[in-house]
């Protein structure tokens, strides 16, 4: 055989800082997060290891489990709320409804602002003496209660209503473009056999749209593990921990109540879960059907 | 860039392609492969896809890393040298032009990168577009040109480089039949008036026996057959090259050899008096073997002496203008005659054809090779 | 609305320029009304007043003075234009002792924001480039763990990364938080280069190579002059996604450079005393204002934007 190959020699070098961060500031920090959460830190980072006693204390923690309870409610009820809601949405926009562009415009322009600035918003509109219920009570239905935000039952709802207001415009553009990507000659066929839209929508068209759903679900599931920014905002986790999630949890104990083995024991649970559910997902999105590339 | 090739190395093959084996993973597609392509020759690459003939291509430019094996190009070995340095140009399918630069830019992208004078530079793109008619188009944009104007764009950017070897990735597929007809005559002029070595990769058979001086047939990453076009249509190699190449297909039928005066082929019913067919290897009593006979090699009517006459029904004729298609029966199996376009019959009637076992082929039914 | 084509097949072919006579030719159009369309428009009706409502409740408060809102109802409109609030909000409203508006945290949040997308759209599209043209080992691992940057919450990462910023002594400062975003930014970035370049023809990058072209002159002259509509997607992505990001502008910006979303929830949620409903709205609908203008300014390219994000090529 002759000379190795001298070729690609800029892109290996281009790549490799990339490698370099990557490393330190993905696989670095997690088995950095991983390790601390077997010792007994507490302000700073210490090297006393004490196997699962952190985790045994998150399990044990009230606090831990109100948060656990509190993201399964938000998450099932938000990412179905957003796909039924953000779907009717598209379904509609798709009846050649007028003013349509005014419509996807108003549906979505939530989407574009920030979980801070949704969470205030519906912060005030379910303000207890000023808000909307307020307002209503005023119009004679006294027995009107809109005070999820500051209701020891109700807040974790509150927060629910606020990320479906502020997704379902995501799931709406995801799946208007799906919607439209139908090929017309579909649509016909259904015609002539005289099957009622209603049916070809939920039998034909949902299962085409199948991997737009999953996606808009993947999309909407890292939104209720990240969910830090709406909770503080809207109800800063009360009252008293009644709106507690994972993510402010991790979040106080990191840098507000010094706890930080028990934090990132915390993190590990939440990592834990996430990549046990994202692996498959990401391996199946990505891999199994990446086409090979032609040359070098 | 041209590779000057010194005198004592005239007899120099242009390209050669040495014991190449390309992998993708861990999968060979191509293994222990060998070609030779002379200078100033036209060799066409053809088969079926995925039959490696691109893949071969691409490992010739350079495109792709071959797993073992050397490639050397006008007397160099080039197995681990950059596309740009290998002394080649290449016209891809797709046109590839670059989107964002005028019809000039795009010709004189590669020799500006190599540091040729822009005087040089300038005298290069004129020749070369005058030569594909583009005097017009040189401030245009690609998405400004229809297709047959891309694909000269694209031939002239592997002209301008002035190398001695040109590489063409199905430069035709994309263009509409009639257009299709036009470049493949301008490239065939092209090649005439520039003399250059031309390995050309097609599935389209029209072209390679039209454009080709050597015709290499593909199949599963192998070459079939490496001969010239009328050597390939006349005594194809094996049953693949034979079912492959010709249109419609060559007619196919089993049988076996019966002693006698002379071999003779019993199929069905009937038999063939196989001694005017010239074998090139012996043949044995009781071996099966498969007859086929083109369908422009049998004629409706009466039989010359020699040949080999059949009574059939007609099932279905197909007119094409120039010639009619005929569908017939012969030995119980389904058959197709070539005959003028005069010719009439109604299905159901019953014709007599003919034709010269001198002309079929016949191949071992195990081994699919030519006897 | 019109949006402009590429001219290469790109990222997310999701809109398609011909659906509206794709719709025509569906012929769904109906010529009269009935009950079906009736109630049609009664869901589309209820559904823009909900996505509607707050932003013109926020609005209406923003205008009102307080004692307005403390004897009306919040659905009222305001009985005359008043942006005292506005101005309040914008240079004198209060976070803890100082006194200087929420203008304080929009500049911040500008020069946190300028750096930060220029720097994450170069670093995603060099190392997309190079992962969908150039065969580099180990490319596919590389991607696999940004993918998973990319997806995993940020509390895994944070307070490693806090520690090792103060190692490097850049701990609390505009330089930590820009990286920070650089870093946080790279793995959709470099997937949504990666997937628009993968859509290219890889033809055109082989004649780039016969033609002499190395690493960087086929990026600078042949791939990045094609890559206009996938800027603006990126642009668009990184624009907002980091004026709207609060955890990192919380944790690693320090004190001096808080970001405008950490400031504003500041000034709502920490105020002792009365509270300013209508200069807390005012101050809302100001930190809103920028990805809201994007938003309408960009239109289609804003759900071409969601689909690349959606990392759906």
């Amino acid at each position: 055989m002759t000379t190795r190959p001298r070729r690609l020699r800029m892109a290996t070098f281009v790549v490799l800082p990339a490698w370099a961060l990557v490393l330190a500031a993905y696989v670095g920090t997690m088995v950095w997060t991983m390790q601390i959460s077997f010792t007994d830190s507490k302000l700073l980072p210490v090297d006393t290891y004490v196997g699962f006693d952190q985790y045994e204390r998150l399990f044990s923690s009230t606090r831990w489990l109100v948060s656990l309870q509190n993201v399964a409610i938000f998450g099932v009820l938000f990412i179905a709320g957003s796909l039924v809601v953000g779907f009717l949405l598209a379904v509609a926009l798709d009846q050649h409804v007028r003013f349509e562009n005014t419509l996807r415009t108003i549906f979505l322009y939530p989407y574009a602002m920030s979980f801070i600035v949704t969470g205030l918003i519906w912060q005030w509109l379910m303000n207890p003496g000023l808000g909307i219920q307020k307002a209503v009570q005023n119009w004679g239905w006294e027995s009107f209660r809109f005070d999820w935000a500051v209701n020891r039952e109700m807040a974790i709802y509150a927060v629910v209503i606020a990320g479906i207001w502020q997704a379902s415009g995501l799931v709406m553009a995801l799946m208007l473009a799906g919607l439209r990507g139908i090929d017309a000659d579909l649509w016909k066929a259904t015609r002539i056999e005289g099957i009622p839209p209603w049916r070809v929508y939920l039998f034909i068209i949902v299962p085409m749209l199948r991997p737009l759903i999953i996606t808009a679900v993947v999309l909407l599931s890292i939104g209720v593990v990240k969910a830090f920014d709406l909770v503080v905002a809207l109800t800063s986790g009360g009252p008293g921990i009644a709106s507690e999630v994972p993510a402010k949890f991790i979040m106080d104990y990191l840098f507000t109540r010094q706890n930080i083995g028990l934090a990132t024991a915390a993190a590990t649970v939440m990592l834990i879960t996430v990549a046990s559910v994202l692996t498959p997902w990401l391996y199946f999105e990505y891999f199994r059907k990446a086409r090979p590339r032609g040359a070098a | 860039m041209s590779q000057p090739t010194p005198a004592n190395e005239v007899m120099e093959p242009a390209v050669s392609v040495r014991d190449l084996a390309i992998a993708f993973a861990s999968h060979r597609v191509i293994d222990e492969l060998d070609l030779e392509v002379q200078k100033g020759e036209f060799l066409v690459l053809l088969g079926p896809s995925g039959c490696g003939k691109s893949t071969l291509l691409n490992a010739i430019a350079g495109l792709l890393d071959v797993a073992d094996g050397e490639v050397w190009i006008s007397g160099r070995n080039v197995t681990w040298a950059e596309p740009k340095d290998r002394g080649i140009g290449m016209v891809f399918q797709s046109y590839a032009l670059y989107p964002r630069m005028s019809v000039r830019q795009n010709l004189s992208f590669g020799l500006k990168i190599s540091g040729v004078p822009k005087t040089e530079v300038d005298a290069r793109v004129d020749k070369a577009a005058q030569l594909l008619k583009l005097e017009e188009l040189l401030q245009r944009r690609p998405a400004e040109l229809s297709g047959g104007q891309r694909q000269r764009v694209a031939i002239g950017r592997a002209l301008v480089r002035n190398v001695d070897v040109f590489l063409f990735d199905e430069p035709l597929s994309n263009l509409d039949a009639k257009l299709r007809n036009e470049l493949r005559v301008e490239i065939k002029k092209l090649h005439q008036r520039l003399g250059n070595t031309m390995i050309y990769v097609t599935h389209d058979q029209v072209e390679a026996m039209t454009l080709a001086d050597r015709v290499a047939v593909m199949r599963g990453g192998t070459i079939q057959q490496l001969a010239p076009p009328q050597e390939i249509y006349r005594r194809p190699v094996n049953l693949f090259v034979a079912g492959f190449i010709g249109s419609p297909a060559m007619n196919f039928f089993e049988g076996e050899i019966v002693a006698g005066e002379g071999p003779r082929l019993k199929v069905g019913d009937a038999m063939v008096d196989l001694s005017r067919y010239p074998f090139s290897t012996n043949v044995s009593p009781g071996q099966r073997v498969i007859l086929g006979i083109r369908p422009e090699h049998l004629a409706v009517g009466p039989a010359a002496v020699g040949s080999v006459e059949v009574e059939s029904q007609v099932h279905i004729t197909e007119p094409m203008g120039a010639d009619t298609i005929v569908w017939a029966s012969f030995a119980g199996e389904s058959i197709t005659i070539r005959t003028d376009g005069e010719f009439n019959a109604r299905p159901g009637e019953s014709i007599a054809f003919h034709f010269d076992p001198a002309r079929a082929s016949l191949f071992d039914a195990q081994t699919h090779l030519r006897l | 609305m019109s949006s402009p084509r590429p001219t290469v097949a790109a990222a997310a072919p999701l809109e398609r320029p011909a659906n509206r006579q794709k719709s025509v030719e569906r012929g769904r159009k109906p010529k009269r009304l009935t009950p079906g369309r009736i109630g049609l428009y009664a869901f589309i009706a209820v559904a823009a007043a909900f996505f509607l409502l707050p932003a013109v409740i926020m609005i209406f408060t923003s205008l009102k003075s307080m004692d307005e809102i403390r004897d009306g109802s919040i659905f009222a409109l305001p009985q005359h234009l008043d942006f005292s609030a506005w101005i309040a909000a914008w240079s004198t409203a209060c976070t803890g002792l100082s006194c200087d508006g929420i203008r304080v945290g929009f500049w911040n949040s500008i020069k946190i924001l300028v750096p930060s997308v220029v720097l994450s759209i170069a670093a995603g599209s060099i190392l997309g480039y190079a992962l969908s043209f150039w065969r580099v080992r180990g490319a596919n691992v590389l991607f696999a763990i940004l993918l998973l940057g990319a997806f995993l919450p940020y509390q895994i990462f944070i307070y490693p990364m806090v520690r090792g910023f103060s190692l490097l002594g850049i701990y609390n400062s505009l330089a930590c938080i820009v990286t920070i975003h650089v870093i946080f930014g790279l793995p959709v970035m470099t997937l949504i280069f990666r997937n628009f370049y993968a859509g290219l023809p890889q033809e055109l990058f082989n004649a780039a190579r016969v033609d002499g072209g190395g690493f960087w002159r086929i990026f600078l002259y042949v791939i990045l002059p094609m890559s206009t509509p996938i800027l603006i997607v990126a642009a668009i992505l990184q624009i907002t996604g980091i004026w709207n990001d609060f955890i990192l502008g919380l944790v690693f910006a320090g004190r001096e450079n808080l970001p405008m979303t950490v400031q504003l929830n500041n000034v709502v949620n920490t105020t002792y005393g009365e509270r300013t409903y209508n200069m807390n709205m005012a101050a809302t609908i100001l930190t809103a204002a920028v990805p809201l203008v994007v938003y309408f300014v960009s239109g289609r390219w804003f759900v071409r934007g969601i689909a690349a994000g959606a990392v759906k090529g």
